[in-house]
C-alpha cells in the first residue's frame, strides 16, 4: 500500500498542479510534493530489510482477460533507482526555480507526471506495467522539451521521440513474445524469469531489448539523439534525461535482460563490452574540442554510461553494484553540472566556454561549488564517482584486461576536458562580459550545496548505499548462474 | 602503543582545513596563520609521541581499522591505517617540514589576499599526504595520492587568474592521472592475483611467488608507471617544472620535500614485490638514472631560479629511483629523507629571495644578494652544499650509498650517477654563484628594498639548513663506523635492500670520486660564474645547439604537443564533426530520410484520377481471385 | 408461381451464369471507360442487376429462398443509392457546370 502511495502521490501532485496552480504557485506546489515523495520514500528505506526479497509488493488484477495484473514491489536494486529519482526531482525542481516557465502550472505538473512514470518502471513487477511506465515517462519529457526547449526544438525532440519510440517498439515486440511463450498466461516478471528459451529465442528476446535499453542510455553508436537534445532542451528538462530517464535504460538491462535471456547476454556480451567501451573513450574524446559546455557535459555522460554498461555486462558483482552507486552519483554529479551551466546560461545568455572566463574571481562559491562536482564527475577518491567507477573499473578489468585498460583512459581523459572547461570557465581573467557576474544565492546555493554534500558522503561512506542493493544484486547474479548452468 | 589514537594525525589537518576553508574570509590573518600551523605542529607532536612509542615497542606494526569502506562480495576494502616504521619517518617528514613550511608560510603569503584559502589548501595537502603513508592498502593510500595531486592542483592554480599558472596546475593533474592509470590497473591485477589489497596480505603472498614472475613483473611496471607521474620521472615530468607556477612554500613543500617523493615512499612499501620483478627493476634503474642525467641537463641553463631547484629536483627524485632500481630501498629513503631537507631549504631560501626582490625569479636580475641576504645565503650555502654531496653534509651520504649500490649493480648506471653529480654541483653552485656573488644587475629601484626577511621565515630555514647538515647523522655506512640507523630501523617495515658487497677500498674510491666530481665542477662553475663574471644571456640571443637544447628542455613539452595534444584534438574534432555528425547520426537520419522520401514517392500513386483508383481495385480484385483460384483452391 | 419455376428451371443455370457475367462485364467496362458520371452510375446499377439475377438464379437452383431475400435487399438498397448518388451529381453539376469524372481529380494526397 505504501508503495501505491509512493507511486501516485506524484501523479496526484501533477494533476492538483495542472488544475489548481497559479503560474506563481506551481513551483512550489511541485516542490511539496517532490519533497513529500521524498519523504514517503525514506519512509520506505526505513523499513525497507536490505535482503534479497521483493518488498511492499502491490499486486492485482488489472486486465484479467490478457493476464494483465498491476504488480509492482522493491528490492535492493529498485530501491537505488526509487531513491535516485525521489531524491532528485525535488532538486531538479528547486534549481528550476529561477526560470519562470510560461504556463508553469503545465510544466510542473509534466515534471511530476514524469515522476510517476519512472516510479512506475522501477517497482514494476510486470512486463506490459514496466511497458506503460517506460512510455509514460517518455510523454511528459517529450513535451518538456518541445514546449519550453531552445533552438530547434521541435526538430530535435521529434528525432529524439521517434528514435526512442522505436527502441521501445522492439521491446514490446520481444515482450509480447515473452508472454506467447508463457505457459501461465501473463506479463509476471517471475514467471518470465522461469522461462526456458533456447539459445536462438534468446538471442532474439536479447536484440529486442538491448535496443530499446541501449537508446535510452545511450550506448555508443545509438547516442546521437542525445546532445542534442540535452542541449536543446530547457535544464530541468535536461537534468530529467541525464540524471533519471538514462537509468531507465540501465535498470532495464539489470532487471529485464540479464536474468530473462541470460544465454543471449552470454552470447553477445563480447560485442556489447567493446561498443561500450568504445562509446567511453569515443565520447571522452569528443568531449574535448566542444564549445558548448552543456553539449560537453552530454558527451562526457555518454562516455560515463558506457562504463556503467560495461560494468553490467561483466556480469560481476564489482560490476553490479559499481553501477548500482554510479547510477547514483552519475544523477547526482550531472545535475550539479548541468545546474552550474544553467546559472552561468541564465546570468550571460552563454555557455560557449571560449566567452567565458574568470568566473572564479567573481564567484567563489559557485567555483568551489562547481569544482567539487567536477571532482565527483572526474572521480577523484573522496567524492561519490570514485567508488563507481574504480568497481566498474575493476569489473572490466577483471572481465578483460586490455579492455579494462582502455576504459581506464577514460580517467584520464575525463580529467583532460572537464579540467579544460573548467578552466576556460572559471580560471584566466574575466573579460568584459563575465566581470559582472553574480555569485550564487538562495535556491541556487541550496541545490550546489545539497549536491556537494552528497558527493562527499557518498564518496566518504557508501556503506549504507552499497548494503541497500548488495543482496539482491547478489541474488540476481545467482539467478543467472543457476539459469546458465541449467541450460548448459 | 595507543594506535586507537592514530587518526587523530590526519584529522587535525583536516580540521584545519575546514575551520580556514570556512573562515577564509571573517579569521583574521593572524587567527588562520595559528590555526593552520597550530593544527601541524600538533599532528607533529603527536607524531614524535608515536614515534617514540615504536622505538620502544617490541611490535612494530600497527594496523588501525575505522570502517568498511568498499566492500563489494570478496572486494575489501577497509579504511585503515598501519602504522609502522616507514610510515612513522614519513609522518615525522610531513608534519615536521609541513610545519616548518607553515610557518614560513605566515610571512611570505603575508600580503596576499588569498591567505585563508591557501592555508585551507596547505592543511589540505597535509591531511592527504598523511592518509597517503598511513594507508594500509593500496586504495586507501590512492585516496592519499589523488587527494594531493588535488592539492598539488589547487596550489599551482592559486593565481588561477593567470591563465598560464592555471593551464600549469591543469598539466600537472592530468599527467598524474597518466600515472594513476598505471597505478589503478596494477591495484587491479595485484587483485587478481592476491586477492586483496592490504599490504599485511598481499607481501607475505607475493614472497611464494618466484623470482621474476610473469605477473608480478606487470604489476611491478604498472605501479611504477604511477609513481613516475607522481614523483615526475620520464616521461611524465614536464609537468613538476610547471608546477613553480605555485607559491614558492607549495614548491618547497609539495614539490620538492613529500608529494613527489610519493612515488618513491610507495615503492618502497612494495619493496617485496619489486624485489621480485628483476626485469621492472632494471626498467627503474635506467629510468631513474636517464631522468637525473636528463633534468640535470636542462638544468645548465635555465635562468629562472626556482626552475634550476624544480629540475634539480626531478633529477634527485631520478637519483632515488635510481637507488630503488638497484635495490638500494633504503639508500633511496634515506636520499628522500635528507633531500627533503636540503630541497626544501633551497627552496624556502629561493622564495626568500624572492620576496625580498619582489617575485623577481630571473637570476639575470639578481646577484650580490650575498652581503644583504646573510642568513638566506648562509643557510641556501648548507643547503647547495648539501646537495652537491660534499662530506659531511647530508647528501653525501644518501647520494653515496645509492652511488655504491648502483656501482655494484651495473658500473655504467654508476658512471651516469657520477655525472649527474658532476652536473648537479655545477648547477646549484652557478646558481648560487648568480644569486648571491657580483654585482646586483636588477633595477636601482629594487636594489634600495632589499631586506632580510623576517624572522618567522628565516627561523625555518635556519632549522632545515641545520637538518640538512647534519641529517646524514641518520645513516652513517658501515664503512664509516656508523651503524645505519636509518636501515635497521626500515627493517621493521619490512623494508630491506641487497647488501653491499664491496670492500671498503672500493667504497671509499667510489666515495672519492664523486666527492672530486663535485668539487670540480664547483671550480668551474666559479671560474664561469665568479671570475668570469658570466651571465646568462637574454632569451632569444644565440645559443649553440646544445645550450639550446638544454634551454629549451629538450623540447619535450613541444614533442608531446605535436605527438599527443594536436592529434587527440585533432581526433576531436574528426570524431565529432565527421564520425557522430555525419556517419553515425547520417545513418540515423538517413532512416528518417528514406522512410520520407519513400513515402513521397508512393504517395504519387494516389493521383486523384477516379478511373485509376477503378480500374486499381479491378485489377486488385482480379489479382485476389486468380490467387484464390490458382494457389489455395 | 410454379409456372415461373419451372420456366427458370428448364433454362440451364450454366446460362445464367453467362448471361450474368456478360452484363457484369459490360457494367465493369462501362464504369471503366466511361466520364460521364451518370453512365457510370447506370453501370453500377447494371452491375448490381447482374448480380440480382444471379442470385435469383441460384436461389432457384438450390430451392432457397433466401437468396431472392438478398435480391429484395439490394434492390431496397439500390434505390437508396441512387437517390443519394444522383443528388450529389447534381451537386457536383452545380459546382463545377459538368459531370465529367476527371474533373473531380481531388480525391488524392
Amino acid at each position: 500500500m505504501e508503495l501505491l502511495i509512493l507511486i501516485f502521490l506524484p501523479l496526484v501532485g501533477a494533476i492538483a498542479t495542472a488544475l489548481f496552480a497559479k503560474q506563481n504557485t506551481a513551483k512550489v506546489a511541485a516542490l511539496l510534493f517532490s519533497i513529500l515523495s521524498l519523504g514517503v520514500t525514506v519512509g520506505l528505506l526505513c523499513s525497507f530489510t536490505p535482503d534479497a526479497s521483493t518488498q511492499f509488493v502491490v499486486n492485482f488484477p488489472w486486465i484479467q482477460q490478457l493476464g494483465i495484473n498491476f504488480h509492482v514491489g522493491i528490492d535492493g536494486i529498485s530501491m537505488i533507482t526509487v531513491l535516485l529519482t525521489n531524491v532528485l526531482t525535488p532538486l531538479i525542481i528547486l534549481a528550476s526555480f529561477k526560470h519562470e516557465y510560461k504556463n508553469a502550472n503545465a510544466f510542473y505538473a509534466l515534471v511530476l507526471f514524469m515522476q510517476t512514470g519512472l516510479l512506475l518502471v522501477f517497482t514494476a513487477l510486470d512486463a506490459f506495467l514496466f511497458y506503460i511506465g517506460w512510455e509514460a515517462a517518455l510523454i511528459p519529457i517529450y513535451f518538456i522539451c518541445a514546449t519550453w526547449g531552445g533552438k530547434d526544438r521541435i526538430k530535435v525532440n521529434m528525432k529524439f521521440f521517434v528514435y526512442t519510440i522505436a527502441g521501445s517498439l522492439f521491446m514490446l515486440l520481444g515482450i509480447i513474445y515473452l508472454y506467447l511463450q508463457n505457459p501461465a498466461n501473463n506479463f509476471g516478471l517471475a514467471e518470465f524469469y522461469k522461462l526456458e528459451l533456447d539459445a536462438t529465442q534468446q538471442g532474439w528476446i536479447f536484440w529486442a531489448f538491448f535496443i530499446a535499453f541501449a537508446i535510452k542510455m545511450p550506448i555508443f553508436p545509438f547516442h546521437t539523439w542525445q546532445p542534442d537534445t540535452y542541449t536543446t532542451a530547457p535544464t530541468p528538462g535536461t537534468m530529467l534525461l541525464s540524471g533519471i530517464m538514462l537509468k531507465m535504460g540501465i535498470y532495464g538491462v539489470i532487471r529485464w535482460l540479464l536474468p530473462i535471456v541470460p544465454q543471449g547476454v552470454q552470447d553477445w556480451t563480447g560485442l556489447v563490452m567493446v561498443l561500450a567501451i568504445v562509446g567511453v573513450v569515443y565520447a571522452a574524446i569528443i568531449a574535448f574540442m566542444q564549445k558548448d559546455a552543456k553539449r560537453l557535459v552530454a558527451y562526457s555522460s555518454i562516455s560515463h554510461v558506457g562504463l556503467i554498461a560495461a560494468g553490467i555486462f561483466t556480469l560481476s558483482q564489482q560490476g553490479l553494484q559499481g553501477s548500482m552507486i554510479q547510477m547514483l552519483s552519475h544523477g547526482i554529479n550531472v545535475i550539479g553540472l548541468f545546474f552550474v551551466l544553467d546559472i552561468i546560461k541564465s546570468r550571460l545568455e552563454t555557455n560557449k566556454v571560449d566567452e567565458l572566463g574568470g568566473l572564479a574571481k567573481v564567484a567563489p562559491q559557485l567555483a568551489i561549488t562547481f569544482l567539487i562536482i567536477l571532482l565527483g564527475t572526474v572521480a577523484l577518491p573522496g567524492t561519490n564517482g570514485f567508488i563507481g567507477e574504480f568497481l566498474l573499473l575493476m569489473s572490466v578489468y577483471n572481465y578483460n584486461a586490455w579492455l579494462g585498460a582502455v576504459a581506464g583512459l577514460t580517467i584520464i581523459f575525463g580529467a583532460v576536458y572537464m579540467f579544460r572547461s573548467y578552466q576556460k570557465i572559471m580560471l584566466g581573467e574575466t573579460n568584459s562580459l563575465t566581470a559582472s557576474f553574480k555569485d550564487i544565492n538562495g535556491t541556487e546555493k541550496v541545490v550546489l550545496y545539497t549536491i556537494c554534500a552528497l558527493i562527499i558522503a557518498i564518496g566518504v561512506y557508501p556503506k549504507p548505499l552499497m548494503q541497500i542493493s548488495e543482496a539482491s544484486v547478489q541474488h540476481l547474479l545467482e539467478q543467472i548462474n543457476h539459469k546458465l548452468t541449467g541450460i548448459n | 602503543m595507543i594506535t586507537s589514537l592514530l587518526w587523530l594525525i590526519p584529522i587535525l589537518p583536516l580540521l584545519g582545513f575546514v575551520i580556514n576553508g570556512l573562515g577564509r574570509n571573517t579569521l583574521s590573518k593572524g587567527a588562520v596563520g595559528v590555526i593552520g600551523s597550530g593544527v601541524v605542529l600538533a599532528s607533529f607532536i603527536l607524531s614524535v609521541c608515536f614515534f617514540f612509542e615504536l622505538s620502544s615497542s617490541v611490535e612494530k606494526q600497527f594496523t588501525v581499522n575505522f570502517f568498511d569502506w568498499i566492500s563489494v562480495g570478496d572486494l575489501k576494502i577497509p579504511l585503515s591505517f598501519l602504522y609502522d616504521p616507514l610510515s612513522a619517518i614519513m609522518l615525522l617528514i610531513i608534519t615536521g617540514i609541513g610545519f616548518l613550511i607553515h610557518i614560513y608560510s605566515t610571512a611570505y603569503m603575508h600580503e596576499d589576499a588569498g591567505f585563508g584559502k591557501f592555508f585551507a589548501y596547505l592543511n589540505l595537502f597535509i591531511f592527504f599526504m598523511l592518509i597517503l603513508v598511513l594507508g594500509s592498502n593500496y586504495i586507501v593510500m590512492f585516496i592519499g595520492w589523488e587527494g594531493v595531486g588535488l592539492c598539488s592542483y589547487l596550489l599551482i592554480g592559486f593565481w588561477f587568474t593567470n591563465s598560464n599558472y592555471a593551464s600549469a596546475a591543469k598539466k600537472a593533474f592530468v599527467m598524474n592521472r597518466i600515472g594513476d592509470l598505471g597505478f589503478l590497473l596494477g591495484v587491479f591485477l595485484m587483485f587478481q592475483v592476491f586477492g586483496s589489497l592490504e599490504f599485511a596480505k598481499v607481501f607475505p603472498q607475493s614472497a611464494n611467488m618466484l623470482q621474476g614472475n610473469d605477473t608480478i613483473t606487470i604489476i611491478a611496471i604498472l605501479l611504477f608507471i604511477g609513481a613516475c607521474g607522481k614523483s615526475a620521472q620520464l616521461p611524465l615530468f614536464t609537468w613538476l617544472p610547471d608546477a613553480m607556477a605555485g607559491p614558492t612554500p607549495v614548491s618547497a613543500l609539495i614539490h620538492a620535500a613529500t608529494m613527489v617523493t610519493a612515488g618513491i615512499y610507495m615503492i618502497a612499501r612494495s619493496s617485496v614485490v619489486f624485489d621480485l620483478a628483476p626485469i621492472a627493476q632494471n626498467i627503474i634503474a635506467i629510468v631513474g638514472a636517464a631522468t637525473a642525467l636528463v633534468a640535470a641537463l636542462i638544468a645548465l641553463t635555465q635562468t629562472d631560479i626556482k626552475k634550476v631547484l624544480a629540475y634539480s629536483t626531478v633529477s634527485q627524485l631520478g637519483y632515488m629511483f635510481l637507488g630503488l632500481g638497484v635495490g638500494a630501498y633504503t639508500g633511496s629513503f634515506f636520499h628522500v629523507l635528507t633531500h627533503a631537507f636540503f630541497k626544501a631549504l633551497l627552496f624556502l631560501g629561493a622564495g626568500a629571495v624572492i620576496h625580498s626582490l619582489h617575485h623577481e625569479q630571473d637570476m639575470r636580475h639578481m646577484g650580490g644578494l650575498k652581503a644583504k641576504l646573510k642568513t638566506t645565503f648562509a643557510t641556501m650555502m648548507v643547503g647547495t652544499i648539501a646537495i652537491a654531496g660534499l662530506p659531511p653534509f647530508s647528501g653525501f651520504f644518501s647520494k653515496d650509498e645509492i652511488l655504491a649500490h648502483a656501482y655494484q649493480f651495473s658500473p655504467v648506471l654508476w658512471g651516469v650517477g657520477v655525472l649527474t653529480a658532476f652536473l648537479t654541483a655545477f648547477y646549484m653552485f652557478r646558481m648560487m654563484f648568480l644569486t648571491f656573488y657580483g654585482k646586483f644587475r636588477g633595477s636601482h629601484h629594487t636594489e634600495e628594498h632589499i631586506h632580510e626577511s623576517p624572522k618567522s621565515m628565516t627561523i625555518p630555514l635556519v632549522v632545515l639548513a641545520i637538518l640538512a647538515a647534519f641529517g646524514g647523522l641518520l645513516n652513517i655506512p658501515h664503512v664509516f663506523g656508523g651503524n645505519e640507523w636509518l636501515a635497521h630501523w626500515l627493517t621493521g617495515a619490512k623494508v630491506t635492500q641487497n647488501h653491499l658487497e664491496l670492500d671498503h677500498t672500493t667504497e671509499f674510491t667510489l666515495m672519492a670520486v664523486s666527492v672530486l666530481a663535485a668539487i670540480v665542477a664547483i671550480l668551474l662553475a666559479y671560474s664561469k660564474y665568479v671570475k668570469k663574471a658570466d651571465i646568462p644571456v637574454a632569451d632569444e640571443a644565440p645559443r649553440t645547439a646544445l645550450e639550446k637544447l638544454s634551454y629549451k628542455k629538450f623540447y619535450l613539452d613541444e614533442i608531446y604537443d605535436t605527438v599527443i595534444r594536436k592529434p587527440l584534438d585533432a581526433f576531436s574534432n574528426f570524431f565529432y564533426k565527421i564520425i557522430d555528425n555525419k556517419v553515425i547520426d547520417g545513418l540515423v537520419n538517413g532512416l528518417g530520410w528514406t522512410t520520407n522520401e519513400g513515402s513521397k514517392s508512393l504517395r504519387l500513386l494516389q493521383s486523384g484520377n477516379v478511373g485509376y483508383y477503378i480500374i486499381m481495385m479491378v485489377v486488385g480484385i482480379v489479382a485476389l481471385l486468380a490467387y484464390t483460384y490458382w494457389f489455395i483452391a | 408461381m410454379g409456372s415461373i419455376f419451372e420456366n427458370m428451371q428448364g433454362v440451364p443455370l450454366n446460362h445464367y451464369i453467362w448471361f450474368c457475367a456478360i452484363i457484369f462485364t459490360i457494367g465493369v467496362i462501362g464504369v471503366l471507360v466511361r466520364r460521364n458520371a451518370i453512365i457510370i452510375f447506370m453501370s453500377v446499377e447494371l452491375m448490381l442487376n447482374a448480380v440480382n439475377l444471379l442470385l435469383a438464379a441460384f436461389s432457384v437452383h438450390h430451392n432457397d429462398a433466401s437468396g431472392q431475400v438478398f435480391v429484395f435487399f439490394i434492390m431496397a438498397l439500390a434505390a437508396a443509392e441512387v437517390a443519394v448518388g444522383l443528388s450529389i451529381i447534381v451537386m457536383v453539376y452545380r459546382n463545377t457546370q459538368s459531370i465529367d469524372i476527371n474533373v473531380l481529380n481531388r480525391l488524392k494526397w
